[in-house]
């Protein structure tokens, strides 16, 4: 009897870890318009009125989104769109362009992109396109045609906004800006980048032309708000279809954000970054470890998780070494103490190994040459030992951390 | 088609030197003669004749009278001309001053004063005729469009007039003169001026036969009012350039042109020439088009020659001048209906030729291959157009058959008939005759395809060129300013057009008075403009052309064409001439195809035309390693029939002495102005004025905004830029609705925004470990004594720092991933990362900065 209630137990714990499961995957993995925003609500505001006046008054604009790799640049930009998306008068009209600067390398590529994005390659016919310089012609006539009141609005999201400053002349950094500032089609340049020195890349006449509204995200919080967040992070929603589970699975994690050991991982990552996205890996390594047996997250998950996700690797590459291969890096050691970091070669490492060997002789086998050359050659391909530039057989020790151990 | 391109035209004068003038060493002649290698015809042109003279665009040739000619020292050859101009010349504007229809074959006597009338002679094409009318009187219809032109009154600018009656009897005179020279001159093949005239005659008998034809070449006549100049215009282009590009072969070899059913006339025309009469001896292109048209069509021409055997030569040669005529549609109706009641078996042999010509027509398409997908749909639609044409011309034919018993011919086109048959030089005008039609047919088949804007066709595909690209038009209506900040930020976005520009007054006039200047004297001139972003160049400048364009409007300055480049929307330097040229005349060309066409345009004297400002914005986005964009474009105003000004802006002051060669920098010439930045009363005023009326902004504020601006770049964009930003942060705490003005708070907030140092903030906001690793930095610093250490060496540090505050030391890989994150903000200037822990770090703010933003904590 017990067994089989502990059955169907399962059976419905089965359907709710995999609703778990889902859920805060959903919520960890897609960096866009699931989650909740995090101390960003102003630069929130910010960018939502920015680009509801681009729509609603067809008003140009051009702004930077600036702030550390991960800090939620896009998720932002994300957010502000979906919740201007819900507004009608702006879903009809608005025309999103989205260029990334690791894919549109060039203008050339970039132009292609804009024209197939605005639906204009229809009127180009099935003709392919012509020259680069036709293309810019064309879709620089297309801008000006329109104006404020009766065009449409193109919002261009550029991503990796970095990257564009590199082409060429800036052409279409410069035209798109040109564009924002005169009386044609209405456009809002939104730029996505990490670099903080992004202003003075500009062309001097690129950069007059841009508005100079640079809207920073950074991760400004502390670490009670850090905790909040992974609190937040891992609750379930209400409408969550068991609401007992739920209740469980929310009180462990209540649970959990005041535990001594869960707080001691938190901090330390909170100390080593304050990106939510590192925050979000750690919390998915976790949430992958929930079974049917294992139904709720333990403060020892979260530790194993951290300790899968801070790993160092070259330490965990000398640990898998063979004896011979830990004893050349050991001589090698021994030979950049000596020298003081000067390169050296096989030769001087065998010499030392051989030194090595005699004085322990009782312990270790003494391999013949060939074979040292085998392993001090698996060693370079480990990248544990580098070959200086001359094409030599000359290395330099390239790792330390790896001789704590 | 190549070959005949590019045979030249061969001018010299015709008699000896009437006059010399031995101080100009100019030797003045009474007439020139026109050789054509191609068809080896010649023209003779007297003076007090009227001709055609090439145009920049091809399509529309001048009309003048020749005054002068005269060979100048230099041997050049001159002509000295009295302009007609076609009503599409004058300005709009002024059309409606007429207050009538007026034909395009109707010419008003030019008096106005702006145009050279000094010209070479190699811009004169062909004769033509110009009829002085009363102004009361119709303009009579006839039939040759091209070559008769009719002039009423007289345009001196401002106003129309009836011709003086001086100016009448002169131009009466001069055609009176014009009829006379042909037959003075019986070596060469006149221009057939006096049967045109008969053709006109004969249009005035039969009026109901005009109809027909009127309709035809209306049709036909928009496209090829000067088939010469086209032809010429063509030949130029191959002459100038030794290689034609490709796509331009492809277009001239295409077969698009075979299933023309005039062509096949023609051609078959002179293919049964070829056949009845050996006797006459054809022109080698006849020949040329023989072999080629038999190898193409194989028999069905041949068809009818085997019953005509029997006939003689001349009756042969006779019927088939009589048959070009009608396959021609020119009025000689008659001549067959005639020849049909002399001789009856020839009227059977009309029928089959005109089926063999259905045949032709409707073969063509089979047998001719495509090659270019794109021409199809086109050409099937000409195709329909000429068999239909060819039906026409059949029941015409009838029509002709059933009132034959009237008998109505003239005896003067009897007459000609006998002509032809005696006179063996006569033959080679008929063969003349043909070629017209022949090469006036040729820019039908091509302008589709060579000028966008004519898409007169109906069922052309629509091209990539003359594609009006647009961005969709907006759903709902952009809403109007609500409140009072709204309208302010409306009035202060940079695109906003101001009432007028304060604060450039001064440079303002200075160009205007350039420009004006220029512009009276007919003169063309370079200037060159400078100043930092954000002065207002480009603005001043495009006031100074809108206040010119309303000047000309009011006839104060002459009428002047205005067109802009900027190098920073061109994807090469070499492309300016490619817009210059598209912008100009509309022809899309290859770049070094348009250079040749400019410097043509502007280097040689003659065609009349308007005087050319060109603004090239962003001039140093121009250069090119041989610079001779650069050199092009500041060379063509210093020739002397240029009539082009140029405006050249740039950022840098002393960019001619920097980046130009002597050669470039001199014909820039010394003309310069350089706009200073904007001091803090400029902007001040810049932002009242745009402001106006609306009371947004307290005056302080404003005074802050200018002086903030003023001292970092006198940019006014940037100052717009921070007021728009200061009325947001306004409307954005003022939530209650209460209307504010924009007060300092905001203004200085908005200002903190733009220029604040973002690394200050972002090494607050940055992860401990971030920041230790900063610190261990300066401390690696300060122990080596140089401002760059291997991450090997930060990381020692990084590690006794971690242990002087008891915290767990991080690893290797955690350094690494930090190192790599601060790099890509670029708070570090890091190298690439295949070094590892040897690879090296340095700072990319000041220490001091760094030791401020974390000491505060």
């Amino acid at each position: 009897m017990s067994k089989r209630k502990s059955k169907e137990s399962i059976s419905t714990n089965g359907e709710c870890i995999s609703q778990v499961q889902k859920v805060l995957r959903e919520r960890l993995c897609y960096h866009y318009a699931t989650g909740k925003l995090f101390g960003i609500e102003h630069q929130y505001r910010h960018l939502l009125e920015l680009l509801k006046r681009t729509t609603i008054h067809g008003e140009s604009n051009s702004a930077l989104i600036i702030g550390p790799r991960g800090s939620g640049k896009t998720a932002l930009l994300n957010h502000v769109l979906k919740d201007l998306m819900e507004i009608k008068q702006v879903k009809e009209n608005l025309l999103e362009v989205r260029l990334n600067g690791l894919l549109q390398t060039n203008d050339k590529v970039a132009l292609k992109e804009i024209t197939r994005q605005l639906r204009l390659e229809n009127v180009v016919g099935d003709k392919v396109f012509g020259s680069f310089a036709e293309n810019l012609a064309f879709l620089l006539e297309a801008l000006r045609k329109g104006n404020r009141t009766s065009s449409c609005p193109v919002l261009f999201i550029l991503d990796e906004f970095d990257l564009f400053v590199h082409h060429k002349n800036q052409t279409l950094l410069y035209n798109l800006f040109d564009i924002s500032q005169s009386a044609q089609t209405p456009v809002t340049v939104i730029g996505l980048t990490c670099r903080r020195d992004i202003l003075e890349l500009f062309e001097k006449r690129v950069k007059s032309r841009f508005s100079h509204r640079q809207i920073y995200v950074l991760n400004s919080f502390d670490f009670k708000q850090y905790v909040k967040i992974f609190k937040e992070q891992l609750s379930l929603p209400a409408d969550f279809p068991d609401e007992t589970f739920a209740q469980k699975w929310n009180n462990n994690v209540q649970h959990l954000s005041v535990d001594k050991t869960v707080n001691d991982v938190l901090q330390s990552l909170f100390h080593y970054t304050k990106d939510l996205r590192s925050l979000h890996f750690l919390l998915m390594l976790a949430v992958s470890n929930v079974t049917v047996h294992h139904p709720l997250i333990t403060a020892s998950d979260l530790q194993e998780a951290s300790k899968q996700y801070r790993m160092d690797s070259k330490a965990n590459i000398v640990h898998g070494l063979s004896v011979l291969e830990i004893c050349l890096i050991i001589a090698m050691k021994h030979l950049n103490d000596v020298y003081e970091g000067e390169p050296f070669n096989f030769q001087m490492v065998y010499n030392e190994f051989q030194k090595f060997i005699q004085r322990k002789a009782h312990c270790m086998y003494n391999f013949e040459k060939p074979v040292v050359m085998k392993a001090f050659e698996h060693l370079l391909q480990l990248e544990l030992v580098k070959p200086i530039e001359k094409p030599s057989i000359e290395a330099a020790l390239d790792d330390k951390g790896g001789l704590r151990c | 088609m190549n070959t005949r391109q590019q045979t030249k035209i061969i001018y010299s004068w015709y008699g000896k030197p009437t006059s010399s003038d031995r101080k100009l060493r100019t030797l003045q002649y009474k007439g020139i003669i026109i050789k054509s290698e191609r068809t080896r015809t010649e023209k003779c042109i007297q003076l007090g004749e009227f001709v055609l003279i090439e145009g920049e665009n091809a399509d529309r040739p001048f009309v003048a009278q020749l005054l002068d000619l005269y060979e100048d020292g230099a041997q050049q050859k001159h002509a000295v001309v009295q302009w007609f101009s076609h009503i599409t010349e004058i300005p709009q504007n002024k059309r409606k001053l007429l207050k009538r229809e007026v034909s395009c074959q109707e010419v008003f006597f030019d008096q106005v004063s702006g145009y050279d009338n000094d010209i070479a002679v190699e811009t004169i094409i062909e004769s033509v005729l110009v009829i002085p009318l009363h102004p009361k009187e119709e303009l009579p219809i006839t039939l040759n469009k091209e070559k008769i032109f009719y002039v009423k009154q007289s345009w001196d600018g401002k106003c129309f007039k009836a011709l003086s009656s001086d100016t009448f009897s002169k131009l009466k005179e001069a055609n009176r003169k014009g009829d006379g020279v042909p037959n003075s001159l019986n070596s060469f093949v006149p221009l057939d001026i006096s049967s045109m005239k008969e053709e006109t005659k004969k249009v005035a008998r039969s009026v109901m036969k005009t109809k027909n034809v009127e309709v035809e070449i209306e049709s036909k006549h928009s496209a090829s009012k000067s088939s010469l100049s086209k032809e010429r215009h063509s030949q130029r282009v191959a002459n100038g350039i030794k290689t034609p590009t490709a796509r331009k072969k492809l277009q001239l070899n295409s077969p698009t042109r075979l299933p023309q059913s005039k062509l096949l006339d023609c051609d078959v025309l002179e293919l049964l020439d070829d056949d009845f009469d050996s006797i006459v001896t054809l022109e080698p292109s006849a020949a040329k088009r023989k072999v080629k048209f038999t190898g193409i069509l194989g028999s069905p021409p041949k068809m009818p020659c085997p019953d005509d055997d029997s006939n003689s030569v001349s009756d042969a040669a006779e019927h088939q001048q009589r048959f070009s005529d009608t396959t021609r549609l020119s009025p000689y109706y008659s001549n067959v209906q005639k020849s049909n009641e002399k001789a009856k078996n020839l009227n059977s042999k009309n029928d089959t030729i005109l089926n063999g010509l259905q045949e032709l027509g409707s073969l063509s398409p089979v047998l001719t291959p495509r090659s270019r997908r794109a021409c199809a749909q086109k050409t099937s639609a000409l195709i329909a157009q000429q068999i239909s044409l060819l039906n026409m011309i059949e029941s015409n034919q009838k029509e002709d058959f059933l009132s034959s018993s009237d008998g109505s011919y003239s005896s003067s086109s009897e007459e000609e008939d006998s002509d032809v048959l005696c006179s063996p030089e006569k033959r080679t005008k008929a063969s003349r005759t043909f070629s017209i039609p022949k090469s006036s047919r040729k820019p039908s088949v091509h302008t589709p395809a060579k000028t966008p804007k004519k898409t007169s066709l109906p069922g052309t595909p629509k091209t990539p060129r003359n594609a009006t690209p647009e961005i969709p038009r907006r759903s709902h209506a952009a809403q109007k300013p609500a409140s009072m900040l709204e309208e302010a930020r409306l009035r202060l976005h940079v695109s906003a057009i101001p009432e007028s520009l304060p604060c450039r007054e001064e440079e303002f006039q200075d160009i205007y008075n350039f420009v004006e200047s220029k512009l009276i004297d007919g003169t063309g001139g370079c200037m060159y403009i400078s100043g930092v972003p954000g002065t207002g160049k480009t603005a001043t400048v495009h006031e100074v052309i809108r206040c010119l364009q309303q000047a000309a409007e009011n006839d104060d300055v002459p009428a002047f064409e205005f067109i802009e480049i900027n190098g920073m929307k061109l994807t090469d330097p070499h492309q300016a001439y490619v817009q210059i040229l598209e912008l100009l005349t509309g022809q899309k060309v290859t770049a070094t195809h348009a250079a040749t066409l400019l410097a043509k345009l502007f280097c040689t004297p003659g065609p009349k035309r308007k005087t050319t400002v060109l603004i090239v914005d962003e001039l140093d986005l121009l250069w090119t390693r041989k610079q001779n964009v650069m050199y092009n474009l500041f060379d063509w105003p210093t020739q002397k029939h240029s009539k082009l000004i140029i405006l050249a802006i740039a950022n840098t002051m002393d960019l001619p002495e920097r980046i130009m060669m002597n050669r470039v920098a001199s014909r820039l010439g010394l003309t310069r102005m350089s706009f200073q930045p904007y001091t803090y009363k400029q902007l001040q005023q810049i932002i009242s004025s745009r402001l106006n009326s609306v009371k947004a902004f307290e005056e302080d504020a404003i005074q802050l905004v200018s002086r903030k601006v003023a001292a970092l770049s006198g940019d006014a964009r940037r100052c717009l830029d921070i007021c728009r930003r200061a009325t947001e942060i306004c409307e954005f705490a003022s939530q209650k609705n209460i209307p504010e003005i924009v007060r300092m708070a905001h203004v200085t907030e908005a200002i903190d925004e733009m220029f604040s140092s973002p690394y200050i903030s972002a090494i607050r906001n940055a992860s401990l470990h971030e920041q230790i690793f900063l610190k261990a930095i300066l401390a690696e610093f300060r122990r080596a004594g140089v401002e760059e250490a291997t991450v090997q060496q930060v990381y020692h540090q990084h590690i006794s720092l971690c242990r002087m505050e008891g915290m767990q030391s991080p690893t290797v890989s955690d350094i690494m991933s930090i190192c790599s994150r601060l790099g890509a903000c670029r708070l570090l200037l890091v190298e690439s990362s295949n070094k590892y822990l040897h690879m090296r770090v340095r700072l990319n703010i000041s220490q001091d900065d760094v030791m401020y933003a974390l000491k505060d904590e």
